[in-house]
């Protein structure tokens, strides 16, 4: 099995970074290219981009950034929020992310998994799940809809999802860590990946996710402070997870 | 130094390969046409898509014979992912695909674990980690290098082809580019 992936998240907005990234470090925290680069080179083994406020006319925008971002980065990105269609996905991954992530499109359609796995294969279709009591939600998690979160789950893979991103509602932004009974019970129930995603306030919550699931998503934990992702990723491994051999530039 | 070409198929993401040989010091260009690919000094065939589209797509444009040729002649072809597979004589993908023969053996559906297979693994005996994202694994007598009992590299004679993405492998994966390209 390959090893367990720690996974920065940038919310984007009409091509900026938002949400909660404070570095005097950095020249300008707002430009996506910067930070991606920055969390590249402190050790993340992959990168999710969210365009948190697509709408069809921000489309060109968030390309652009794709495009710069995969100038420079030497390591994998997903790029999710805005990803409609299949023009949409080929639009994103033609501008060189490796994948793409959809959500309530999804639920909408589910066809679309199939025909973008069936386009780029499953490896570039990432289905995210907001999950609370037990249905999926959509609307950023403010919309409960009567659909269940594990059969939805196995349907995706189904369908044709390479991995399934689960966000507890209920977890995120509480820093209490994952919700861990949620995230094994998809886990088991699919035979693709799973990435952990809400809840992470320390490096213990991050390992205990790690246990359960194949990657685990980090926000805030690494936007308050980028430059302690290095550091981030020892206390993990002191953890005993097996994250990759990484070594921080001289 | 002569300029890479990375072998379009139709599947869209060359930038990633082309961004990673640039940051290697390698300009690139991008073709499909057998001359070109014939006479490169190094050409790649990178892997995104489906195993049938982009074995047409090579058929259709005459790249599929020049990839064929350039091999007889010894000319340098590095094969990443699909470009690894589809080197081979056949993929099971799409319900049976013929390869390119250039290396002895086959395609097939990765048994056991979590597919498709996402993420680093350390490529053994080189000891070092790099990134995979595939549902199909190779089985080949020419390999060189396995991760988690996985063929992760093959070679014969001119060809190298490699499962995982060093353009997506960070410094590990760019040294391996510089390694592979500084022959030529």
């Amino acid at each position: 099995m390959p090893l367990a992936r720690l996974i920065p998240c940038l919310d984007v907005a009409h091509g900026r970074v938002v949400k909660g990234v404070s570095f005097v470090g950095l020249r300008d925290v707002g430009d996506p290219v910067e930070l991606a680069k920055y969390y590249s080179d402190g050790g993340a083994d992959e990168l999710i981009f969210l365009d948190i406020a697509a709408t069809p006319e921000q489309g060109a925008t968030m390309t652009s950034v794709v495009a710069r971002v995969a100038d420079v980065l030497e390591i994998p990105f997903t790029v999710g929020g805005g990803v409609r269609s299949v023009d949409d996905a080929s639009r994103i991954i033609e501008a060189g992310a490796d994948r793409v992530s959809i959500n309530s499109a999804a639920l909408r359609d589910p066809a679309l998994i199939t025909a973008i796995a069936h386009r780029y294969g499953s490896q570039a279709v990432v289905v995210a799940i907001d999950a609370g009591e037990g249905v999926v939600h959509t609307h950023g998690g403010r919309v409960a809809t009567t659909t269940s979160t594990v059969p939805w789950a196995v349907e995706a893979a189904e369908r044709g999802a390479g991995e399934i991103m689960l966000t507890s509602i209920r977890c995120d932004g509480q820093r209490q860590g994952y919700d861990l009974v949620l995230t094994a019970a998809v886990r088991s129930a699919v035979s693709v990946p799973v990435i952990a995603s809400g809840g992470a306030g320390c490096a213990a919550h991050v390992a205990e996710a790690l246990r359960v699931a194949d990657a685990a998503l980090v926000a805030s934990i690494v936007h308050e402070n980028p430059a302690g992702l290095p550091g981030l990723r020892r206390e993990i491994e002191a953890l005993g997870i097996h994250l990759r051999p990484w070594r921080a530039e001289q | 130094m002569s300029e890479v070409v990375v072998v379009d198929y139709g599947a869209g993401n060359t930038r990633s390969v082309r961004a990673a040989l640039g940051h290697v010091g390698r300009s690139s260009v991008v073709s499909s046409d057998p001359a070109t690919i014939e006479e490169a000094d190094f050409v790649v065939l990178p892997g995104v898509g489906s195993a049938r589209s982009a074995m047409e797509h090579l058929n259709r444009t005459g790249a599929a014979q020049a990839l064929r040729a350039r091999f007889a002649g010894g000319g340098a072809t590095l094969g990443i992912c699909l470009g690894l597979q589809i080197a081979t004589e056949t993929t099971d993908e799409d319900n049976g695909v013929l390869g390119l023969g250039l290396i002895p053996g086959y395609a097939h559906r990765i048994n056991g674990g979590r597919v498709p297979r996402l993420g680093w693994a350390v490529v053994e005996p080189w000891g070092e980690a790099y990134y995979f994202a595939h549902s199909y694994a190779v089985e080949s007598v020419d390999v060189v290098a396995t991760a988690d009992g996985i063929i992760a590299a093959v070679q014969r004679g001119s060809f190298l082809g490699v499962q995982f993405h060093p353009e997506k492998s960070g410094d590990a994966g760019l040294t391996f580019l510089e390694q592979c390209l500084s022959p030529v």
